[in-house]
C-alpha cells in the first residue's frame, strides 16, 4: 500500500460574513452624480412611498476583508484538489486558457441584443461547436439554451407537447416512459411538462426486459427517455431494439447521454435510431461545474423535431453568422437568451484541444482504468458489486456496494465518504434515488486521472474499510481533519430550527433563549 | 520513441505505456476487450469528422482569442442594451473569488469538505434576504424568467389553483419562459397566464383591471418592480393587499440593484419575491450570467414548496461550530423524482458566490450609493434625449434605470436609428417596436453606474446628429 497523505484541511474559523466589519466600513465607492447631472433632474428621485427607509442588513467590511474573507472560504472547499472519482459527473481538467478567454470583454462585455454584425465570433464558436456534437451523434441541429442536463431533459419533454401539439394528439400521447434507474430529472422534468411517468422494472441483468417497454409503450406513449450505459456501468445490448419498438408505437426517443464518457467517438445516437439526445458540456466536454452551474446541456435533435427548437437558432449564410428567430413551431424558450455562453466557449476548447483522436482515447482510457478499479476494489473484503450475475467488463463507472462491511461494522456510505476527505480525497458520489444496492458508491476515474491517483483513492478506501472494523465510532464521528467537525442533522426538516438565512438564525436564536429563560 | 503518439496534457493515461500496464493487471489482450459489453452493430459506421486537434495552449488560446475579437463589446461600444441583462460594474475581488478554482471545479462533496463553498452559499441566501427583507431564499435557479415560472407553480402548489395574472407589458422573452412553465392548455397541470393591463400615462399596473380579473381561481398575481419598461411600481402595497383578499399569492420581481433605494419587496407584502442574479457582480456574457432568485417568508407552506437547494444553517457536532446544509432534502426531484417540486439540477450556483462577494463588498452605503447613482444618471438620459426634436420620452420621471424612448415623430425606425448609432460606436437601446403595448417605434434604454454624464451627453449629440 501507498503511504497515506497525513493531511489537514485548511481551519479558518471564519465568521459567516454578516458578524464581520464596523458601522460606516466600506468596500467599494461609488461616485456622486454629477453636478450637471444633480441640477437637472434634482435628488429625490423615488416615488414617495417606495423609497427605502431602512438600512439593509449588509456586513460593512474593507475591500481587503471581502478578499480575505472568501480566500478563506475557497480554502476550505476541497474541490478536486484532492481525487475526485465522482461518478456520474465525469470529473476532467477544466483549461484554464479556456477560463480566461472567456473573461476577456470581447466575451465578458458582451451583450445578447447587440447586433449580430457585432457578434461573429461568439456566434462561428456556437456554430462550429453544433457542428462537433453532431459529427458525435449524427444528429442535425444542436441548441445550448438549456442551462444543464436536467433542463435539456426539460426541454425534451417540452418538444414532445409541441411535436404531439401539432399533430392534434397532446390530449392522447401523455406519457413518458423510461426506466427506474434513469436520472431523476428525467421523470421529475417529464412530470414537470405535464406527462404522466410511467417506470420500467430492472431485470436481473440490469435493464428492463424488452416485454416490460412493449407492455408499456403504446398509443398513449408520447416519449421515452433513457440512458444507456447507465450508473451500474451496465451497457444495454438492446437498445436498438428498444428504440425500434418505441418508434413503431410513435414514441419519440430521447437519448440522455450524461454517461458519455466511455463510448465518446464509439456510438452514434442517430445510428442507433435516436430522435434527439443531449451532452452535459461541464461533464463530458470539460466545462467546469462550478460547485453546480453555470452547466450546459447541449440538445440535438434530427430535422424532424429542429422546427420545435426554442429560439434562437444560431444558422449560418454564406460568410456570416445569424441567429434565427423566425421558427413558427418553436416550442417557446425554455432559458432567456441563448445559454451559458462561457460554459460553451470552454467546452468548444476542450473539444479542439482533445481532437478526434483524442476524444476516442479518452474513451478508451475512461473504461480501462474504471475496469482496473474493479479488479482492484474486488479485492478489498467487504465490498460488493452491483449486479453481480452481470460478468462482462463494466463501462465507464461501475455502481459498487458496502453492504457487507455495514452489516459487519455499522460503517455506511456516508460515514466513509466524510472520512474520506480526511485523507484529501474528495467525498464519492454514492447513488441517485431509489438505491437500487445497499450503501452505494460510484467511482468514476474518467481519462484525467493517473493510475496512482486511482491507486491513493482505493488504498484509502481499503484503510478506512480497516478502521471501520478496529474502530467503527471514529469512522462514524469523522471527519477529524476538515473544516468542521460533523454537521448535524437534526436542523433540516425542523421548521423551529432550519434557518436559510442569517437574519432567521439570529431570530430563531433570540427565540430559543427566551424559551430557555421561560419567556416565551 | 518515434511512432509513439505522445502524452496529451489533459490526460495521465495517455502516456505511452500507461494504459497497457492497466491492461495487463485486468487481463485484457487490447483495448477493445474492454467494450466487449457493446454489440458490434452498435459502434457507429463512420469515423468522427472534427477538425485538427490543437493540443498546444498557444494554438488553442490563438484559435479563442481569435475568434472571441470578431465580436465587438460594450467596453469599446458605449451600450446602452438592458432588458434582462445589463452592463454593471464587476469588483475585481468578485473575479478573483470566483476563478479560484476550487469554487470553479467542485462538484458536490461532503458537507465538512465543501464547507466553504456551502458557506458562501448561505452567505449569498443571508445578503439577499437582508436587500429583500424576507428570511427565505433558495440557491439560485437558471434565470429570472425560470424563478418566475417556479414562483408561479409554487403558488399554484400552495392555493391549488391554476390562474395567473401577469403584466401584459411584460419582457417577451421572460413571458415565453413563464409559458413554457406554466404548460399548454389541455395538459393536467395547465395553468392559464392572463394578461393585466397597464396604465397607459404611467406604465404603471391598471389596478382596476386588476381588481375585476381577481377571483378564487387566481393563483398569483405577478408583477416587476421596476418593471420590464422601467417604471417604479408605485401601487405595489395596493396589489399586494387586492391579491392577498382574493386569497392570491402575491409574486414580485426586483431589480437587487435597486435596493438600496427601493423599497425592500418583504416591506409592501410580497410573498414569493423573484430576480436576476446578473446585476450583482456577474458579468453579462452574452446573456451566460443569467440566473434568478427566489425568496419568500419563513412560513412552513412556502418552505415546503420551494423546488431546488435551501441552504441553512446549522450547528455541527463541536459545541460552538457552525455548519451548513440543505433543509428539507426530501422534497426535490433529487429524492422524490417525478414527485417532487417541480425538478432541479445543475444551476447557476457559482454566481451565488460572486453575488455574495458584491453583496459584501457593498454593504449598506454602497447599495444606496449605487441606486442613488443610476436612478440620477438614468433620469437625466431620459431628460437629455426628451430634448431632442421628435423624440419622446414615453413615461418620464418613473424610471429606476431602464425608459421607453419613442421615436415615431422623427419617421425613422428604431433599427435604422440603432444602424447609424452602430457605425458610430454605440449600441442603441432594445427595439421593442412590435412588442406588447403598441408603442410604436420605440427603444428600450439602459443607464447604470458604468454611464458618465459624459457618455451621455455623447449619446444625446450623436443621436441628434443621427436624427437631423
Amino acid at each position: 500500500m501507498t503511504r497515506l497523505p497525513d493531511f489537514h484541511a485548511a481551519r479558518w474559523d471564519e465568521p459567516v460574513v454578516m458578524e464581520l466589519g464596523r458601522p460606516g466600513g466600506r468596500g467599494q465607492h461609488f461616485p456622486a452624480p454629477e453636478d450637471e447631472v444633480r441640477a437637472s433632474v434634482g435628488v429625490d428621485l423615488i416615488p414617495e412611498g417606495m423609497a427605502r427607509t431602512d438600512r439593509p442588513d449588509l456586513p460593512e467590511i474593507t475591500e481587503f476583508e471581502a478578499q480575505r474573507h472568501y480566500l478563506h472560504l475557497s480554502q476550505m472547499t476541497l474541490g478536486m484538489m484532492g481525487v475526485s472519482l465522482f461518478g456520474t459527473c465525469t470529473m476532467k481538467y477544466n483549461s484554464k486558457t479556456a477560463e480566461f478567454a472567456t473573461l476577456r470583454p470581447e466575451l465578458a462585455a458582451v451583450h445578447p441584443y447587440q447586433h449580430p454584425d457585432t457578434l461573429q465570433g461568439v456566434l462561428q464558436i456556437f456554430h462550429d461547436m453544433d457542428g462537433m456534437l453532431r459529427s458525435l451523434s449524427g444528429m442535425d441541429q444542436f441548441i445550448f439554451q438549456p442551462g444543464g442536463g436536467a433542463d435539456a431533459a426539460y426541454t425534451m419533454a417540452c418538444m414532445a407537447r409541441a411535436y404531439w401539439a401539432d399533430r392534434g394528439m397532446l390530449g392522447q400521447r401523455t406519457e413518458m416512459v423510461t426506466s427506474v434507474q434513469a436520472h431523476p430529472c428525467n421523470p421529475a422534468t417529464a412530470a414537470a411538462a405535464g406527462f404522466r411517468v410511467v417506470n420500467l422494472p430492472l431485470e436481473e441483468n440490469g435493464y428492463p426486459s424488452l416485454d416490460a417497454l412493449k407492455a408499456a409503450v403504446g398509443d398513449r406513449t408520447a416519449l421515452i427517455m433513457i440512458n444507456n450505459p447507465d450508473d451500474m456501468g451496465i451497457y444495454n445490448p438492446e437498445i436498438r431494439e428498444w428504440v425500434r419498438i418505441a418508434r413503431e408505437a410513435g414514441a419519440l426517443c430521447f437519448y440522455d447521454h450524461a454517461n458519455f464518457n466511455g463510448v465518446m467517438g464509439k456510438l452514434s445516437a442517430r445510428e442507433l435510431g435516436f430522435d434527439a439526445c443531449m451532452f452535459m458540456l461541464h461533464k463530458t466536454f470539460g466545462a467546469p461545474k462550478a460547485g453546480g452551474g453555470p452547466a450546459v446541456g447541449a440538445f440535438g435533435c434530427t430535422e424532424e423535431l429542429a422546427g420545435y427548437l426554442p429560439t434562437p437558432v444560431v444558422v449560418k449564410s454564406g460568410d456570416r453568422y445569424t441567429l434565427d428567430d423566425d421558427r413558427p413551431k418553436s416550442m417557446g424558450k425554455i432559458r432567456e437568451f441563448w445559454g451559458n455562453v462561457p460554459q460553451v466557449v470552454k467546452a468548444y476548447a476542450w473539444t479542439r484541444a482533445m481532437g478526434a483522436d483524442g476524444i476516442e482515447l479518452g474513451a478508451d482510457i475512461s473504461v480501462v482504468t474504471n475496469n482496473y478499479m474493479d479488479k482492484r476494489l474486488s479485492e478489498i473484503p467487504g465490498l460488493a458489486i452491483s449486479n453481480p450475475d452481470v460478468s462482462a467488463r463494466r463501462m465507464e463507472m461501475t455502481r459498487w456496494s458496502l453492504g457487507p462491511i455495514a452489516e459487519e461494522t455499522g460503517i455506511g456510505t456516508v460515514d466513509f465518504a466524510n472520512r474520506m476527505a480526511d485523507y484529501g480525497i474528495d467525498p464519492w458520489w454514492m447513488s441517485h434515488e431509489p438505491w437500487i444496492v445497499a450503501e452505494p458508491f460510484t467511482p468514476e476515474p474518467g481519462e484525467l486521472w493517473s493510475k496512482e491517483d486511482i491507486d491513493l483513492w482505493i488504498d484509502v478506501l481499503a484503510k478506512i474499510c480497516e478502521e471501520a472494523r478496529s474502530d467503527p465510532e471514529m469512522v462514524r464521528s469523522a471527519p477529524h481533519s476538515q473544516a468542521i467537525a460533523q454537521v448535524r442533522g437534526d436542523a433540516f426538516e425542523d421548521p423551529a430550527k432550519w434557518a436559510m438565512t442569517w437574519r432567521a438564525w439570529k431570530r430563531k436564536q433570540a427565540g430559543a433563549d427566551q424559551v430557555e429563560r421561560g419567556v416565551a | 520513441m518515434a511512432g509513439e503518439r505522445r502524452a496529451h496534457p489533459w490526460m495521465a493515461s495517455s502516456a505511452p505505456g500507461a494504459l497497457e500496464v492497466m491492461l495487463k493487471e485486468i487481463g485484457a489482450a487490447s483495448v477493445d476487450d474492454v467494450f466487449e459489453q457493446i454489440p458490434k452493430n452498435h459502434f457507429r459506421s463512420t469515423p468522427l469528422d472534427l477538425p485538427p486537434a490543437l493540443t498546444s495552449e498557444i494554438e488553442l488560446r490563438r484559435d479563442l482569442v481569435g475568434k472571441l475579437r470578431k465580436n465587438a463589446d460594450c467596453e469599446d461600444n458605449l451600450s446602452f442594451l438592458g432588458a434582462g441583462v445589463w452592463q454593471h460594474h464587476v469588483p475585481a475581488i468578485v473575479d478573483e473569488i470566483v476563478g479560484r478554482t476550487e469554487f470553479a471545479t467542485n462538484v458536490w462533496g461532503s458537507y465538512q469538505s465543501d464547507h466553504g463553498r456551502n458557506q458562501a452559499w448561505f452567505e449569498f441566501n443571508s445578503q439577499l434576504g437582508a436587500l429583500l427583507n424576507l428570511d427565505v431564499v433558495q440557491l439560485p435557479v437558471y434565470s429570472w424568467g425560470c424563478a418566475i415560472g417556479h414562483a408561479i407553480r409554487m403558488a399554484a402548489r400552495i392555493t391549488g389553483r391554476t390562474r395567473v395574472l401577469v403584466p401584459a407589458l411584460s419582457d417577451p422573452e421572460r413571458l415565453s419562459v413563464i409559458r413554457t412553465y406554466c404548460q399548454p392548455s389541455g395538459m393536467d397541470g395547465h395553468i392559464e397566464v392572463v394578461s393585466l393591463a397597464a396604465d397607459p400615462t404611467s406604465g404603471r399596473l391598471d389596478v382596476g383591471d386588476l381588481a375585476a380579473r381577481l377571483g378564487d381561481d387566481v393563483a398569483a398575481v405577478y408583477f416587476e418592480n421596476p418593471s420590464y419598461l422601467g417604471t417604479i411600481e408605485t401601487g405595489a402595497a395596493e396589489i399586494a393587499r387586492l391579491a392577498r383578499a382574493a386569497g392570491a399569492e402575491t409574486i414580485v420581481g426586483v431589480d437587487p440593484a435597486s435596493l438600496g433605494v427601493i423599497r425592500a419587496p418583504g416591506d409592501y407584502g410580497a410573498d414569493i419575491v423573484t430576480g436576476p442574479v446578473q446585476p450583482l457582480g456577474v458579468h453579462m456574457h452574452c446573456g451566460g450570467g443569467a440566473g434568478g432568485f427566489i425568496a419568500s417568508r419563513d412560513e412552513e407552506h412556502y418552505v415546503r414548496a420551494y423546488n431546488g437547494f435551501l441552504v441553512s444553517v446549522v450547528e455541527t457536532r463541536e459545541p460552538g461550530q457552525l455548519g451548513f446544509g440543505l433543509a428539507c432534502p426530501h422534497q426535490n426531484s433529487y429524492g422524490m423524482r417525478e414527485d417532487a417540486n417541480d425538478w432541479t439540477g445543475n444551476s447557476t450556483y457559482l454566481w451565488a458566490i460572486a453575488a455574495a462577494v458584491y453583496m459584501s463588498l457593498l454593504g449598506p452605503e454602497g447599495f444606496r450609493e449605487l441606486g442613488t447613482l443610476i436612478v440620477s444618471r438614468a433620469r437625466y438620459a431620459a431628460r437629455l434625449l426628451g430634448n431632442i426634436d421628435g423624440v419622446r420620452i414615453v413615461w418620464p420621471d418613473t424610471t429606476f434605470k431602464e425608459f421607453v424612448v419613442n421615436f415615431d415623430d422623427t419617421g425613422r425606425t428604431v433599427a435604422e436609428i440603432n444602424d447609424a448609432l452602430r457605425a458610430r460606436g454605440i449600441f442603441g437601446g432594445k427595439d421593442i417596436s412590435g412588442e406588447a403595448g403598441g408603442l410604436g417605434q420605440s427603444a428600450l434604454y439602459c443607464v447604470t453606474e458604468v454611464h458618465t454624464a459624459a457618455d451621455i451627453r455623447r449619446l444625446a449629440g450623436t443621436l441628434t446628429e443621427v436624427l437631423r
